[in-house]
């Protein structure tokens, strides 16, 4: 059934209020940004999420979290989309643990990661657009270890980051899903040189230079020349959840909005009285609740893991990257002179969007998965 | 899920199995595929007769009505895994019916204890189809403005006036339709009468539509007498049993944005040269895959009383919308052989055709405008709307 659990509801009930209290534009985002916090993010929230239990959200129970799926943090992107709370939930808690999970990385980064101490990042893409096939960073064999030279960006959280998990090339060339290793390396790793730059929404993303890192044999996650398996478990559920942040993000700016229309006055009347935008805020009502139902039939398909999961997770990307641009454009377009400005939080929303709509994939990129996953 | 639920799927499956005509599992390649049902109707097959009675007899082909009226009496859960296993071995409906999909649900909601036995267990074994009496000339969106006029005779109503738009009135049985009881108020004058198309004084003349169809007609009421008992809902009160049923209407037409069953379209067009083409059709699978995620969710939420009563029009909106962007898709990728009209090879023109037929879509049952003022008013709150 597409209609959430009683359990999912009270987890939303639980959270909704908390990140519209405790993760709020003004305590959070704004309070970072204006204060030019080098994390973007506040290492206190990350802690009050832990006593949640939301940081250990899809860990298992029995190594300490709340052994939950992607629909439940799904529920919890949401608010934080809503809310534009800045924290490593998705990058660590969602996309790092669905990598990790299962293999002897695991045991030593998840104790970190429940408690809301350690932050993880994910260093995939080499170039200006999402494309992990096309991965050329390569870790040679040396010894007992390998040895990775090449570069990344686009790094979430990477200046932040305890431990990165490094895509590289083992085996095969670019374009060949297999080949591919992931690495687990900490921060401190010798030869890895890091710049951290902020983003258009105040979140930081760093660039790293790996010239002869070595590691050892155990900084593998998963299989060597296997690293596609946990890297496209990492890609999925960072995908989804995502595209439920988006629905966030998209929500949050359209109800800013439709309250905007029913007080802002010209002409002597309410904006909301105009037709010409009664149509259009009624068609991107129905849009967001389109992209709702796409990020959760996502979810509950990964859950699942059913065949269709991946083409669903493409969907749910594109459609709510979409369907996100459509809500912070009308948002500051309806909002008039005020959405320009930086006092009114409208015009973060528009910033937001942007950076998720292009992590793990633009919407471009995606409608082409679903082409090329459809067979054509 | 659950083991009775478990049970009932196996038992579904097996059951379909055994009495599902291997013929019925085959995609319906048009509207004239479907089974109708009615005094009249022609069946197609042998199969497709055996299908309706075998479906019709089991309440399954209005799986969640109550088992008292002709229906399954299945529960919400019970009824999705019906539709499931149907999807699952491409099973045809056994009966498409504006019965069905519109005036049970408000016969259900409305009609009297005798109304619903009269009424329901013969629109479920496909007894009578029904037509829909509710544009007039001067009443399109404005639908509240109708002017057909029934006097009260005393033991009976003297209707005249005319419908349009009034869909296979020529084939239908017998019509549920809205008419001016008073005229001192515009919504508070309407009454929903059910009367037999054969009756005395009704005519109707189908209108030849740009897709060379004749799905629609004129109808036409000359003195034609309804005994008392046929009117549903209290007099003058017509409106809102009108509007219920076309929220039901709207949750049926929303699912022309399902593609009848394939959702996706890229991969059925044949090839694909162009890379412009090939963009366009991937971002329409994009919002076609995410549409049938809403379409679940929606029933779901229906069938679960927790939908809120405006989101038909945001369904049909959406659904409509997205089948004529999907037909001008594929008249795109038919490039000048999809042009064709007449041609055997073209099969009388049935792409262009299908793609003209579409452009109804959001014309019918409220056109999309009126459907956004529809969400803006009563989801949105917007002032004024």
């Amino acid at each position: 059934m597409m209609i959430l659990t009683d359990d999912q509801r009270m987890l939303q009930d639980t959270v909704r209020p908390f990140m519209a209290d405790e993760g709020a534009i003004k305590t959070q985002l704004r309070h970072w940004r204006d204060t030019n916090c080098k994390d973007g993010f506040g290492h206190g929230l990350w802690k009050q999420f832990a006593e949640l239990g939301l940081t250990g959200i899809l860990v298992p129970e029995a190594q300490g979290g709340a052994g939950l799926g992607m629909i439940e943090a799904g529920v919890v992107l949401e608010e934080i989309g809503r809310n534009l709370t800045p924290s490593p939930f998705l990058t660590t808690a969602v996309a790092a643990v669905r990598a990790l999970e299962g293999s002897a990385q695991a045991e030593r980064w998840f104790p970190g990661i429940v408690a809301g101490e350690t932050v993880a990042a994910l260093a995939i893409d080499e170039g200006r657009n999402h494309d992990p096939a096309r991965i050329e960073c390569r870790a040679e064999r040396s010894g007992n270890g390998f040895t990775l030279s090449g570069q990344k960006q686009f790094v979430v959280h990477g200046g932040s980051a305890d431990v990165l998990l490094i895509a590289a090339r083992t085996a095969g060339s670019a374009g060949e899903r297999e080949g591919v290793t992931l690495f687990a390396i900490g921060k401190d790793a010798s030869g890895l040189t890091l710049d951290s730059a902020g983003l258009a929404d105040s979140s930081k993303a760093a660039r790293i230079t790996l010239d002869r890192v070595a590691v050892d044999a155990d900084a593998v996650v998963g299989d060597v020349d296997g690293g596609w398996a946990p890297l496209s478990r990492a890609l999925n559920a960072g995908r989804a959840g995502a595209a439920s942040e988006l629905v966030g993000v998209a929500a949050g700016a359209a109800e800013m909005t439709f309250d905007y229309l029913k007080q802002r006055k010209q002409f002597g009347r309410l904006i909301g009285e105009f037709q010409a935008l009664q149509h259009r805020a009624a068609h991107l009502y129905g849009e967001i609740e389109i992209a709702r139902a796409a990020a959760l039939k996502a979810a509950q398909l990964l859950d699942a893991g059913d065949y269709r999961a991946e083409l669903m997770t493409s969907v749910a990307k594109a459609k709510a990257a979409r369907v996100g641009a459509l809500a912070v454009q009308e948002g500051v377009q309806m909002h008039g002179g005020i959405g320009m400005t930086d006092e009114h939080d409208i015009g973060l929303y528009m910033k937001r969007e942007a950076v998720l709509s292009e992590l793990f994939g633009g919407p471009r990129f995606h409608a082409g998965e679903v082409a090329r996953l459809s067979g054509y | 899920m659950t083991e009775p639920l478990d049970n009932f799927r196996s038992e579904t499956r097996d059951w379909l199995e055994a009495n599902c005509p291997p013929e019925m599992r085959t995609p319906m390649r048009s509207e004239k595929d479907a089974c109708w049902g009615g005094r009249h109707f022609e069946f197609q097959s042998p199969a497709q007769k055996q299908w309706l009675e075998v479906m019709g007899a089991r309440g399954w082909t209005v799986p969640d009505w109550p088992s008292d009226y002709g229906g399954g009496g299945l529960s919400a859960p019970e009824a999705k895994i019906l539709r499931e296993e149907m999807a699952r071995i491409g099973a045809r409906s056994p009966l498409t019916s504006f019965g069905i999909s519109m005036l049970g649900p408000a016969l259900l909601k409305y009609g009297t204890e005798e109304q619903k036995k009269r009424y329901l267990p013969q629109i479920a074994r496909g007894e009578i189809r029904w037509c829909q009496g509710y544009s007039e000339p001067g009443a399109g969106s404005d639908l509240a403005g109708l002017q057909t006029r029934a006097e009260d005779r005393g033991d009976h109503y003297l209707v005249n006036g005319q419908k349009v738009w009034t869909s296979y009135a020529d084939q239908a049985d017998w019509i549920f339709c809205l008419v001016r009881t008073s005229s001192e108020s515009k919504h508070g004058g309407i009454s929903f009468l059910l009367f037999d198309m054969e009756s005395p004084g009704v005519t109707t003349k189908p209108i030849l539509l740009i897709s060379g169809y004749s799905p629609f007609c004129e109808t036409f009421f000359d003195d034609v007498k309804v005994p008392k008992d046929q009117l549903v809902g209290e007099e003058n009160k017509g409106w809102d049993v009108a509007k219920y049923l076309l929220g039901h209407e709207r949750e049926m037409i929303s699912g022309m944005g399902l593609g009848g069953g394939k959702a996706t379209l890229g991969d059925s067009v044949g090839p694909i040269d162009d890379p412009l083409l090939r963009a366009e059709l991937a971002a329409f699978d994009v919002d076609a895959l995410a549409f049938q995620a809403m379409s679940e969710k929606f029933i779901d939420e229906l069938k679960a009383g927790q939908a809120h009563p405006a989101m038909p029009s945001m369904m049909k909106y959406a659904g409509t919308e997205l089948n004529k962007r999907r037909h001008e898709l594929i008249m795109a990728a038919g490039g000048s052989d999809a042009l064709e009209w007449d041609s055997e090879r073209s099969k009388g023109g049935k792409q262009a055709r299908d793609w003209l037929r579409t452009k109804a879509n959001s014309i019918e049952g409220g056109t999309s405008e009126i459907q956004l003022g529809i969400v803006a008013k009563h989801i949105l709150r917007l002032p004024g709307a």
